[in-house]
């Protein structure tokens, strides 16, 4: 069996040459001063400032990494814990290559991989210099453009080998997000106006509570709590109080926050104040993951703007904190973003107690995903029945749902909840792709589910799905077609999960892993899988452990030809 | 299950078990109340003592109405809770958990590093069959480290490592890196453990459940003989700790459970016993050769033979002890000197100091708390009537403010250390005062990196800014001390504007300080080295006992004064009197009543008059007032200041009879050497930092001829007339109680059930005083006395000549003077070289490049070390440990002496330095 070889001469050197461990080198120190300027050192801002490490030297060197320890008081495990955790940190060491500094993350999640993104990723490997480094990354967040491959932060829609080269050479690095309603065009169609009305306290927090309970919103990040319920929880305790708005969409087929974000960014902001000052939250922090860079960028200028030019001039807002994702499916889970807000490594915690009880810095904590919070504008403005006017067969209310996959028109399709896929492929995406058979489908995301098409016309909705083994999540759905594998897209599912599994708990780190290995095989051993599947649905801490499993299961159930 | 004391009182919570209609008590978890109640759940990463961490899964119970299973070591009952801890669902998923480790273990088989594997123990109860499921691609094993093995192919990521590492010992080395089944346990930056900040304490070791960490050499594979319950030979933490003996040889170690230490230890505890089984180790009595004249160069072990011969006990002794006594009966009483030892048992350090009292017939006895506390016992005994410590270590956790000033208890008392970071993490502000920025600083929430030297101004202006806002405790200052008045007067002088230049602390900071430890409801003060190795070490602990007094912060829980003891005995080794102005118990000899009551005790004419201090000794020598000496288990050619001038006495020793384990640094300079007993080899009390009389027990018997110090001692005595009949520690001890109230209540028999007692416990059956002061202090009018200290320059500034500032302390891994560490293999692997640490830019400014040699020359003496960068160390300024032979630090410093405890300045004297020289030859 290996042993780590350490020389003795190296050691004898280094004991010679400073205390134990790694010592401060102060040109580094002062490379991250210079870095972090006047910024607060404090713990939750790790994240942060490792990103502006990462960003300036595209990598981040023990040295940096050490004496930004040394800068925040924290020991070098502290952070390395912290950085190797989030895919999007580099951490090289003496002695090791850092990476090219340009990098192509080609896409290879679920419906990107039926768009061709293995053959892709062959072929940039074989076919880009070794100036660049080519990632297989999960889900970007644009299934509706699948394949997509990210050259540095600019995404390349329908990837080719051929567009992905043009962008390197031509140095195409930039994302940018330029064609949403500005603040002045939003205030021109009245936007703003209701939430003067709520700082101006001419509106009663009573009366919007009583309008999200009636309207029936139920939280659209996947979970599916009464949005109004949870509002009066939190506001029962005590302040102070925070919120954090859920923007890490990262779920595979999941592209719905991006669009709203791209269109019209201030409803979101507005529905979000309007959130916080009927709760009563002292500070409000936005988790936005790091795939969606042109988003940040736009929405730190807007989120300035509104600071700079507030409705009301008397009655001050919360402050807003616009926090950076770094590459982790995980911190989608709100337990998990909140770990991720305050600095430190994105494990979900053990509930009870639950969030709105002790949340974000230990506090009542409103977390919302931010779809939920772009519909309180409407909500308040039109009225609950509005949004519950809407739904299909029996079932209330709006869904936005993402869809990918074999259908000619993917994309966002706002529509009524309780619609069936059959009728979404119909009446929304224009069909079936030429030479593709309706297969399957996913209802919720690589977490809900798959369901084959004799299986198309059942309500999708929250609660409708779960008594198949599925669920509908945040409405990602993927379509599949007989050129495609259930089981070879369950595969890639669960090899999504072991990929993302934060790697706290037994079931989940060690089950996911070990049910990719057993579903690798030609002959899947139902049984045993069923017998993981479960446990790792009982004794896993968090979702992505008790979904994990849903994707194999609907295999064992609704695919067993193919097994 | 029987009803007990601690459960009785504590509120219930009725609810379903198994069937059962239980109750849990308040506080408890599911597991507690199931193990409580005789259930045995499943469990991996839950450990009783370290926080609950629900990961492992391995303990999920059925809760009626939950979805999921819960971890029942993180879930506590609520009233009508029904839960099933064996139920199918939940015994499926526990056996699954199971399974899935034990699939991922070495070849999937019991753990080859571990005999009581915990995951091993509970596949069996559980009955999991083999694996179903293929192995994960195992990691490298990491043996770099001397102490401790790293084999992650038996990890199971349960995290008890990092717990134990970041919670119970805050060293905060072990992270758990990277994310799913990638995740591992890292030291730093996924360094080797022998490359890492990592300081082997072996918390995490103690923790593992599988043995992924284990003691190095697969040691703890081996079946003891025995194991036995004593304490530790290194530092005043006095930690308690279990010895498993195999063939007569310490195997390994185990933490217990001591008031002192709650299972943690240091590598010296845990892993350096092993400088016992040392071949080097002293066999045989060693006469020095006819004609073969002392030098003052270091005896080299290997030239032995060319100046010692062996000879049997009876020629050894009687020519030890003839040669005392024909100097004590030719030159006189005065002529012989003792240095006693503070590692040595009470028993031991009793009977030589009566040796030196009535065989020697003068009070020339001391002990290297000379060189250590002297200054802060005289401060003490002075300003409140008693030497020792108001509150033990624990009381930190009771404290809202904590001073430590001039101690780097990370270092020097690292168990102690982590019982201020945990109650640092707890809310307790940690007031850190030491020029050197030092690991502890982490946690403190203000360090103040004074000027080396200014501590009297410092501490006068904190307490100008006291009385100056009206911070002062008026109703204590009344009722309780004495003298306020002319300190008022005298702390006039002492702004913090005046003071900031001088001390190099801002005045905001010191008036922060100020406040923070006058307002709170218990601030404590614990010190070290910095505070009394000065010439003015007495002043400065003044200032602290006067900090103390007019803040009130004393007398309660929580507060107080706690000079922080080195030596694992040298409270106890100053307790029994081996000091020259005083019996046992601090009482002047100076006082007739005192020599009264002693010469009745033991039967002999006693000297009034005070000896020798430990220096001094020196002096008298090459004034030719000295010309024998008895040194036992002490090691002055290696500790005293100026080396140069302290060796050339020993050398000039007409007689030099020196008792110990190894041939130390002074052993060479014998004229007959009598091998002695180990710690853990003998039977004896101990007394720590906090008053705690401990029991050590013998684990092993000594090599070769050497005997048991109580022995060797009473057969000197014997030939010097004394006709003493102890027949071992029990009775000296018994005769110790007569003459000390301190003790007279501790018997023997309760020490040894209890193991550890605390004193004053002056009748029998006293429950023990840990904290004292609560009424009065033992003074004449029971009063506390304020004693103003006016700021004074140390004996040695540096100058053109020689710029730099030179301090002078300890490491780690070794202990003082390194006659213990540098013999055990497993520390002297961890820190094999002489080093000097300076902050890298003044290296820089010497063009030295980090780990190349540095040459160090004082107007006394020079040397050569290799150049430490560390940026903790303050610019001007060099730090350094005294125990390497080839580099001594002592060459270099100041035999300058505060001038009412006799301790030299240690801590300051000025140096020059440049690039390169030649380091000394080692000698062990």
């Amino acid at each position: 069996m290996a042993v780590i070889k350490i020389s003795p001469d190296q050691i004898k050197r280094k004991k010679r040459s400073g205390p134990k461990g790694h010592a401060v080198n102060l040109t580094a120190l002062e490379e991250v001063n210079a870095l972090l300027g006047d910024e607060s050192r404090q713990r939750d801002l790790l994240i942060e400032h490792l990103h502006k490490i990462q960003d300036q030297y595209q990598h981040i060197s023990s040295k940096h990494l050490v004496a930004l320890a040394h800068e925040m008081n924290l020991s070098p495990a502290e952070v390395f814990e912290v950085a190797s955790f989030y895919h999007h940190f580099d951490v090289v060491k003496e002695g090791q290559t850092a990476p090219p500094a340009l990098t192509v993350r080609v896409c290879e999640s679920v419906s990107c991989e039926m768009a061709g993104a293995h053959p892709l990723i062959d072929a940039l490997e074989n076919g880009l210099s070794d100036k660049v480094r080519v990632q297989k990354v999960p889900c970007v967040g644009r299934c509706q453009h699948a394949p997509v491959a990210v050259v540095g932060q600019n995404p390349i829609h329908q990837a080719t080998a051929e567009t992905v080269t043009a962008a390197v050479e031509n140095n195409e690095i930039k994302d940018t997000m330029t064609n949403y309603i500005s603040m002045e065009a939003y205030q021109a169609d009245g936007g703003y106006q209701t939430l003067k009305k709520v700082l101006e306290g001419k509106m009663s927090t009573e009366s919007i509570m009583k309008k999200m309970e009636d309207s029936g919103l139920r939280g659209l990040g996947g979970a599916g709590f009464p949005a109004g319920r949870k509002w009066r929880i939190v506001n029962g305790f005590e302040a102070p109080r925070m919120m954090a708005v859920n923007i890490d969409e990262g779920e595979p087929g999941t592209f719905k926050d991006r669009h709203y974000l791209e269109q019209d960014p201030h409803r979101f902001l507005e529905g979000m104040l309007i959130a916080a000052l009927t709760v009563g939250c002292d500070a409000i922090y936005i988790y936005l993951r790091d795939e969606y860079a042109g988003c940040r960028e736009a929405l730190t200028k807007e989120i300035a703007n509104l600071e700079n030019n507030p409705p009301s001039s008397v009655y001050k807002m919360p402050p807003i904190y616009l926090r950076r994702g770094a590459g982790a499916y995980i911190c989608g889970e709100e337990s998990a973003m909140v770990e991720s807000i305050e600095g430190k490594r994105g494990m979900p915690r053990l509930r009870p107690p639950f969030l709105a009880e002790v949340g974000l810095f230990g506090r009542p904590t409103l977390e919302h995903n931010m779809e939920s919070v772009y519909w309180v504008r409407d909500i308040v403005e039109k009225g609950p029945d509005w949004f519950s006017s809407h739904g299909r067969h029996e079932r209330k209310g709006l869904r936005s749902f993402s869809i990918s996959g074999r259908v000619n028109k993917p994309g966002v399709h706002l529509a009524p909840a309780g619609i069936t896929m059959r009728e979404l492929i119909e009446e929304y995406c224009e069909g079936m792709q030429d030479g593709h058979e309706f297969y399957g489908y996913f209802p919720g995301g690589a977490s809900g589910g798959m369901l084959p098409e004799s299986m198309a016309d059942i309500p999708m909705d929250f609660d409708t799905l779960n008594q198949y083994g599925c669920f509908i999540g945040s409405a990602a759905v993927i379509v599949f077609s007989n050129q495609d594998s259930a089981k070879q897209l369950a595969l890639n599912a669960m090899k999504f999960f072991e990929e993302e599994s934060c790697g706290q708990c037994t079931p989940c780190r060690v089950g996911t892993a070990k049910a990719a290995t057993l579903m690798e095989q030609k002959e899947w051993n139902t049984e045993l899988l069923e017998e993981l599947a479960s446990v790792m649905v009982d004794a896993s801490i968090c979702g992505l452990g008790q979904a994990a499993p849903n994707p194999m299961r609907c295999v064992i159930k609704y695919f067993p030809d193919e097994l | 299950m029987a009803a007990n004391q601690e459960t009785m009182n504590k509120a219930t919570i009725d609810f379903t078990l198994d069937g059962k209609e239980v109750s849990a008590l308040d506080g408890e978890t599911l597991i507690q109340t199931a193990q409580r109640l005789g259930t045995e759940i499943p469990h991996l990463c839950y450990k009783e003592g370290l926080r609950a961490d629900g990961n492992c899964r391995a303990c999920v119970v059925e809760i009626e109405g939950e979805r999921t299973l819960a971890p029942s070591c993180c879930r506590a009952a609520t009233p009508g809770m029904k839960v099933q801890t064996s139920s199918d669902r939940a015994l499926k998923s526990q056996k699954m958990v199971l399974e899935l480790l034990k699939s991922d273990m070495p070849e999937q088989k019991e753990s080859p590093y571990k005999l009581d594997s915990e995951l091993d123990q509970w596949v069996k109860k559980l009955n999991v069959g083999e694996p179903r499921f293929e192995a994960r691609t195992q990691p490298a094993a990491d043996l770099s480290h001397p102490a401790i093995a790293v084999n992650m192919d038996a990890c199971i990521q349960c995290t008890r490592c990092l717990r134990a590492c970041r919670e119970e010992q805050m060293n905060d080395v072990i992270g758990y890196a990277n994310r799913g089944s990638h995740s591992e346990i890292v030291f730093d930056i996924a360094d080797p453990m022998a490359a890492s900040s990592c300081v082997a304490c072996g918390e995490c070791v103690q923790a593992c459940p599988t043995g992924a960490l284990m003691p190095a050499n697969n040691v703890a594979l081996e079946v003891a003989d025995k194991t036995v319950d004593s304490t530790c030979p290194y530092c005043g933490v006095g930690c308690l700790i279990k010895y498993h003996v195999k063939d007569d040889k310490i195997l390994y170690t185990e933490g217990r459970d001591g008031d002192t230490n709650h299972f943690r230890l240091c590598v010296k505890g845990r892993y350096g016993f092993n400088y016992i089984h040392n071949p080097l180790r002293l066999t045989k009595p060693l006469i020095r050769r006819e004609g073969v004249a002392k030098t003052t160069e270091l005896l080299d072990p290997n030239d032995l033979d060319k100046v010692f011969r062996e000879a049997s006990w009876d020629e050894a002794l009687d020519f030890a002890a003839g040669g005392l006594k024909k100097i004590r009966d030719t030159q006189g009483k005065k002529a012989l000197a003792g240095l006693g030892s503070a590692k040595g048992s009470n028993e031991e350090a009793y009977l030589f100091q009566k040796l030196v009292r009535t065989g020697f017939g003068s009070n020339n006895v001391d002990h290297c708390t000379r060189l250590c506390h002297a200054s802060s016992v005289v401060a003490l005994l002075e300003g409140l009537g008693s030497g020792a410590v108001s509150n033990p270590v624990e009381d930190v956790k009771k404290a809202e403010v904590i001073i430590i000033i001039g101690s780097n208890p990370t270092v020097n008392h690292p168990v102690g250390a982590t019982f201020m970071k945990n109650a640092a993490k707890n809310g307790t502000k940690i007031i850190l005062m030491d020029p050197n920025r030092t690991d502890i600083a982490k946690y403190a929430s203000h360090s103040l990196q004074f000027r080396p030297d200014t501590d009297v101004a410092m501490l006068n202006s904190i307490m100008h800014v006291i009385l100056d806002e009206g911070l002062q405790d008026d109703k204590f200052i009344k009722q309780r001390t004495e003298d306020f008045d002319q300190m008022r007067a005298h702390l006039k002088e002492y702004s913090p504007e005046k003071v900031a230049p001088i001390c190099g602390i801002d005045a905001n900071t010191l008036r922060e300080v100020a406040r923070l430890y006058a307002n709170s409801k218990g601030s404590m003060i614990l010190w070290g080295m910095g505070v009394s190795q000065h010439i003015h070490g007495t002043d400065n602990s003044r200032c602290l006992i006067a900090l103390a007094l007019m803040t009130g912060q004393i007398g309660k829980p929580g507060s107080g004064l706690h000079p922080l003891r080195g030596q694992n005995n040298v409270q106890g080794a100053s307790d029994v009197g081996l000091i020259p102005m005083v019996y046992p118990d601090y009482q002047p000899v100076t006082d007739p009543a005192n020599q009264a009551k002693f010469e009745k005790l033991w039967g002999v004419e006693l000297d009034p008059n005070p000896g020798l201090t430990t220096v001094e000794m020196i002096h008298a020598i090459l004034k030719d007032e000295v010309y024998g000496m008895f040194v036992q288990g002490e090691n002055p050619a290696m500790s005293d200041p100026n080396q140069n001038h302290a060796r050339k006495a020993f050398a000039a020793l007409e007689h030099l009879v020196v008792q110990d384990i190894f041939l130390t640094e002074t052993a060479g300079f014998a004229d007959v050497i009598l091998p002695a007993s180990a710690f853990y080899e003998k039977n004896g009390t101990f007394s720590n930092t906090d008053r705690r009389v401990q029991m050590g027990r013998q684990a092993v018997t000594p090599p070769g001829e050497a005997q048991q110090d109580l022995w060797i001692l009473q057969e000197i005595a014997n030939r010097l007339g004394c006709g003493w009949k102890y027949n071992g520690p029990e009775d000296v001890f018994n005769e110790m109680r007569l003459a000390m109230e301190s003790i007279a209540g501790m018997t023997w028999e309760r020490l040894d059930n209890e193991d550890s007692l605390t004193y004053p416990l002056e009748n029998v059956g006293d429950p023990g005083e840990p904290v004292i002061f609560i009424e009065d202090f033992p003074t004449e009018t029971g009063k506390g006395r304020f004693v103003p200290a006016n700021y004074v320059h140390a004996d040695e500034m540096p100058d053109n000549e020689y710029p730099l500032i030179f301090i002078t302390g300890r490491q780690l891994e070794h202990w003082h003077t390194g006659s213990m560490t540098r013999h055990s293999p497993t520390l002297d692997a961890i820190e094999p070289d002489p080093v000097v640490a300076i902050h890298p830019e003044d290296l820089n400014n010497l063009a030295i490049e980090p780990g190349d040699l540095i040459t160090i020359e004082s107007r006394r003496g020079k040397i050569t070390a290799y150049a430490r960068a560390d940026i903790g160390i303050q610019r001007g300024s060099m730090f350094m440990a005294f125990c390497y032979n080839e580099a001594s630090a002592n060459l270099i410093t100041n035999e300058a002496l505060d001038p009412f405890a006799k301790i030299p300045e240690f801590k300051f004297c000025a140096v020059k330095a440049s690039a390169g020289g030649e380091i000394g030859v080692r000698i062990n």
